[in-house]
């Protein structure tokens, strides 16, 4: 074994798709000296994609996993590796038919062509489907059936080819060695038992082994294997006289969570119906140990019986075909379905490119190597599968499985937007739950957080306001509720008190630290002590990473105020790029800090009963931070506004934190003060200002520019990105976000529907048409929602330049049924309340 | 109309590699699935296909763990018509204890159903491998037993039964009454088909709680060899250059004659 090498630029663990396509991709992006490894055999290692059936259904609700997806088939396509055969989704109910006009409308939105069937036009296209038991079909021709092994060896061969791998099969890692790098740990060495391998990176695509490999080197990556049941049924002669691998369309039998692939003259009958099933990585047995290999565990029929005969049911003549292969198939699942992509939080240069489906496979490898080759990766933005999103309390192998073992069932299952989970709650609560508690809250999970979305003691608001109190269609009323609005109108008349705990907080401080904020951030933060700044932060795409609030409290301090949704990412690149001298040091104070805001035309009376500091616009002007004493607590006050009313954000020591609520309380009695929830917060009070928000309107493929958050100037300092920005700021624009308001909501059947802008329904011309600007992104609905005090369903969404005309008519699709709407506002003002902030600066 | 009884064994399923328990007294199953013995999978299918061509009934008999249903509801799967578990606490039995208790329920089933007129077993267990469970047994039943059975032809009062040797077969006559220990590849055994899976979990499964005592088989511990470790080594595809890897390999080895 002279041959084996002592020192790479990059050890890839795993060859399964995702480490296939990942060295194929570093090759072409011009790595060498990469090494792949897997302590199995090639071109089969053991892994999930060994067992996998291999089709792929590009429809997805999520613009992130449908991007990988197209890549992918296009990449298969491309190695020749493709059989387009198509794919039906059979429905038995009624409510699988409203998932089909759900479907239809991300199809529509991501250009992905499909229809609905009737059953006999299901059996049209698969004769041996039984039409009796289904009620539609939601087809698309372009599901396919890949060949992912050999699509992994070519994989190898072209990276081979450029003299730029070497490949190791039956070679195990023993250790990922890593020594003291900037700012953490940093891989140095991969040993194995044939030699050790000294690197500057390494990534982790060990499948249901992942979390193992992680560990290693002290890092998590957050997932389960777990058990997915397939069985091959056959021989059947209508699929034998065919000659081919798929002749029919692959059917998912939605509703029974089952499907049937054929496969040659036999058909492989899947199913994520059974109860969850999983396994810790150490129970996975070794290649040696395993009967067939080592994802192949023993199947379980008691746990399939029922699917079969769900599947007899749909196609009659599989009961008289013989199972000859079986398996309790291990695939990776994590706490919220989404894959685990880009470098893990703990260890720098280690990378982990898990959780991944056959039809993600070539595009995550793709993603994965312009991410490593160039800080960002082009092909999507991965917010919502990155590594680092997740919580230490999220990062474990309790969160994971509680969350695994509830969302297994919902594999194919029908999932609301705003649908909460309810394992592993009240795992991560703010200081004054037992208050919020006390007044029903009723909680949405932020990040982890116990968050107060509504309050059920503000019931009785919504006869006073008169607000609409029932919505007709299911969908629209599920996770809702018309005490939001009332809410709203009342902190729009009075006052409202708003738990924001779960924000994320860091301070960063220093003798570097004015170089370093200004560094990662693209407005000015170097301005006097007490001043903020609301700021993009961007990759070095010029495309956005964050938005943030910024305080700078000293001279030499900062506090950032983050999402608590984006926390985790944040947190990560903030530790990331920190200079590693330790003239900046960075804290999460998020625990330590209660966080409450109070707005409201009565908001700063209120307040000014409870501190005897100067509360007034020239003592305390908008945009300020101020330290100040309630009911004798230390708060720091900041006069900013998310809702479009007065009033302050405060933040204190977390035990100060009843005391504080309760001081604010009290004093509110005289101003009948409510408690306020973040369906106001974060959606309808932030709509009718025009605010953005992150993940939402702001994402990688956006720029500041296209968002109407460009200042007016450039700061001198360099930035992350500004290379980018300043490009976009020159370029004829393209794109710009608008608000649109909705002329009608009623739907075909009579009575008005309520998109829930969750990122799916597609902007289209008056013609029907779908509408992609210059660069082919498609104008999509990035948020919508009731805007009481403006009297409209109002909607946010990027229009090509041509589009952006307040006064032009266009429709959404939503529900597979178009709407009217009409654009109201673009560029930086989309304010439709309040538009000069007269009342924010009261 | 033919009554065969099929004796059959619920075993682990391992790979290559297999694990040992720490007192070293059993397979370490923890990660494993469980089978029955391939032979026996054979006996089994050569029932159910005498009896669909004689008619008649396929009794399956196992002694085991109460998971042994598992096994019982397979074969049900793939063609028995009846099933018997003589429930263990899962501790290996030694082969005279199971002989004994098997011979009791066959004593017992054909009391109450009648002769057997055929009894299979798998040539040995895919485990234990004792090769002696099924010649106890007829020898207790004191009828006539062959081993390794490859081919089973079924006469008026007679069977005539196919041992495989060296360069041919053995051809035996035996009475019915008779006993027959058969070899994998004698058959090649049916899947169950998925409407055979579902009808199984209908199946109902006798149990006949009989023991006896242990008998002088003491198992002491399992031991499991050294692994050895195989190397490949790839050849050059030009011939000259093969053959000068053959040889300095064989010179390496030492195996070369001549000065050196």
């Amino acid at each position: 074994m002279s041959d084996f090498p002592t020192s790479a630029s990059c050890v890839v663990i795993g060859a399964g798709i995702v480490g296939n396509s990942i060295v194929g991709h570093l090759a072409e992006k011009g790595w060498t000296d990469i090494v792949l490894l897997d302590k199995g055999p090639l071109p089969s290692p053991g892994g999930s994609t060994g067992h996998a059936s291999n089709f792929i259904f590009p429809v997805d609700h999520s613009k992130e996993i449908v991007d990988l997806t197209l890549d992918s088939q296009a990449q298969y396509e491309e190695m020749g590796m493709q059989n387009t055969c198509g794919g039906i989704e059979v429905a038995r109910t009624e409510e699988r038919m409203e998932e089909f006009r759900r479907r239809m409308t991300s199809a529509t939105a991501f250009g992905v062509e499909a229809y609905m069937l009737t059953p006999a036009e299901v059996k049209g296209h698969v004769p041996f489907v039984n039409e009796d038991v289904i009620v539609g079909g939601f087809y698309c021709p372009s599901v396919s059936v890949v060949d992912s092994l050999e699509t992994g060896t070519i994989m190898r061969k072209r990276a081979q080819d450029a003299d730029a791998l070497l490949v190791f099969a039956n070679t195990e890692v023993l250790d990922i060695e890593t020594a003291p790098g900037k700012n953490k740990p940093k891989v140095t060495a991969v040993v194995t038992d044939k030699g050790r391998i000294e690197c500057e990176h390494v990534v982790v695509a060990c499948g249901v082994w992942s979390p193992k490999l992680a560990e290693m080197a002290g890092a998590t990556i957050p997932l389960t294997p777990a058990v997915h049941q397939m069985a091959d049924v056959g021989p059947f002669d209508i699929l034998v006289e065919t000659n081919q691998e798929v002749a029919y369309p692959v059917v998912r039998d939605m509703d029974t969570f089952c499907y049937e692939r054929q496969s040659s003259g036999s058909m492989e009958v899947g199913s994520y119906g059974h109860r969850p099933i999983l396994h810790r990585v150490d129970e996975i047995p070794s290649n040696e140990e395993a009967l067939l290999t080592p994802t192949e565990m023993p199947f379980t029929p008691e746990d399939f019986d029922q699917q079969m005969e769900e599947a007899i049911e749909l196609m009659e003549f599989l009961g008289d075909g013989e199972i000859r292969y079986a398996i309790n198939g291990l695939l990776s699942l994590t706490p919220d379905t989404a894959p685990v992509l880009g470098p893990t939080p703990e260890v720098e240069n280690l990378w982990s490119a898990a959780a991944v489906w056959i039809k993600e496979g070539p595009g995550v490898g793709r993603l994965l190597a312009e991410w490593m080759t160039d800080g960002y990766p082009h092909l999507t933005d991965p917010h919502g599968a990155d590594a680092t999103r997740f919580y230490p309390p999220q990062r474990n192998v309790h969160h994971v499985e509680g969350r695994c073992n509830e969302h297994f069932i919902k594999t194919y299952g029908i999932t609301h937007p705003r649908e909460q989970w309810e394992s592993r709650r009240n795992v991560t609560v703010g200081p004054v739950k037992a208050r919020t508690d006390d007044l029903d809250a009723f909680y949405f999970e932020a990040g982890g957080w116990e968050r107060p979305h509504w309050y059920e003691s503000n019931a009785d608001l919504v006869e006073r306001y008169g607000v609409n109190k029932s919505r007709t269609h299911v969908w629209d009323a599920d996770w809702w509720t018309p005490i939001s609005d009332a809410e709203h109108l009342h902190m729009r008349e009075h006052v409202g008190l708003v738990d924001l705990s779960p924000f994320q907080v860091f301070e960063v401080s220093g003798p570097g630290v004015v170089d370093y904020i200004e560094h990662m951030v693209v407005n000015k933060c170097d301005l006097p002590v007490g001043r903020s700044i609301y700021t993009p932060m961007l990759n070095a795409s010029g495309g956005f990473r964050s938005d943030l609030t910024i305080m700078r409290m000293a001279e030499d301090r900062f506090r950032i105020v983050t999402g608590a949704f984006d926390g985790g990412r944040d947190e990560y690149w903030f530790r990331h790029n920190l200079p590693g001298d330790s003239s900046v040091h960075f804290e999460n104070r998020t625990n330590g800090t209660v966080t409450l805001g109070v707005w409201g035309p009565d908001a700063v009376a209120l307040l000014s009963t409870v501190t005897e500091s100067d509360l007034g616009q020239e003592a305390f002007p908008y945009g300020r931070v101020q330290s100040h004493l309630i009911a004798g607590i230390p708060v720091d006050m900041f006069r900013i506004s998310y809702v479009g009313d007065a009033g302050f954000e405060i933040y204190a020591e977390a035990c100060n934190g009843m005391a504080l609520w309760d001081a604010i309380w009290a004093a509110g009695a005289n101003f009948d003060l409510r408690p306020i929830g973040a369906a106001v917060y974060g959606t309808s009070g932030r709509l009718e200002k025009g605010y953005r928000l992150m993940g939402s309107e702001l994402e990688d493929e956006y720029t500041p520019v296209e968002a109407g958050l460009a200042r007016p100037k450039v700061k001198a300092a360099d930035f992350i990105g500004k290379e980018k920005y300043i490009e976009a700021r020159a370029a004829e624009g393209v794109a710009q976000l608008c608000v649109l308001s909705f002329d009608s909501l009623r739907c075909a059947a009579g009575y008005d529907r309520f998109p829930v802008g969750a990122g799916n329904e597609p902007v289209l011309t008056l013609e029907g048409e779908r509408i992609l600007d210059a660069h082919g992104r498609v104008s999509r609905l990035t948020t919508a929602g009731n805007a009481p005090s403006v009297g409209k369903y109002l909607a946010m969404a990027y229009l090509p330049i041509d589009k952006c005309e307040p006064g032009t008519k266009l429709q959404v699709m939503y529900q597979y049924e178009t709407y009217p709407v009409t654009v109201e506002k673009t560029g930086a003002d989309l304010a439709m309340f309040d538009h000069d902030d007269a009342r924010m600066k009261a | 109309m033919m009554r065969v009884l099929v004796c059959v064994k619920r075993v682990p399923a391992p790979g290559s590699r297999i694990n040992i328990t720490d007192d070293e007294q059993d397979v370490d199953t923890a990660h494993l699935g469980f089978t029955t013995s391939p032979h026996e999978e054979c006996a089994l299918e050569e029932a159910v296909q005498i009896v669909e061509r004689e008619g008649g009934e396929v009794v399956v008999l196992t002694v085991g763990p109460a998971e042994a249903e598992e096994q019982l509801r397979y074969a049900a799967s793939v063609g028995g018509t009846s099933f018997v578990l003589v429930p263990t606490d899962g501790t290996a039995l030694d082969p005279q204890r199971t002989a004994s208790i098997i011979t009791q329920a066959v004593n017992e089933s054909e009391s109450e159903g009648g002769q057997f007129d055929l009894i299979l077993f798998g040539n040995e267990s895919a485990d234990s491998a004792g090769f002696q469970v099924g010649v106890r047994v007829a020898h207790a039943l004191g009828r006539p037993m062959v081993n390794g059975i490859k081919g089973i032809e079924v006469g008026e009062s007679t069977f005539t039964a196919q041992r495989a040797i060296d360069g041919g077969l053995e051809v035996y006559e035996v009475p019915r009454p008779a006993v027959l220990g058969i070899l994998e590849g004698i058959n090649l055994p049916r899947y169950p088909t998925m409407k055979g899976r579902l009808a199984s979990r209908k199946a109902v499964i006798g149990e006949a709680p009989i023991d006896s005592d242990a008998g002088g088989l003491r198992r002491v511990r399992l031991h499991r060899p050294e692994e050895t470790v195989s190397q490949t080594i790839m050849l050059p595809t030009e011939a000259a250059a093969a053959a000068t890897a053959v040889v300095d390999l064989l010179e390496e080895l030492g195996v070369m004659g001549g000065e050196s």
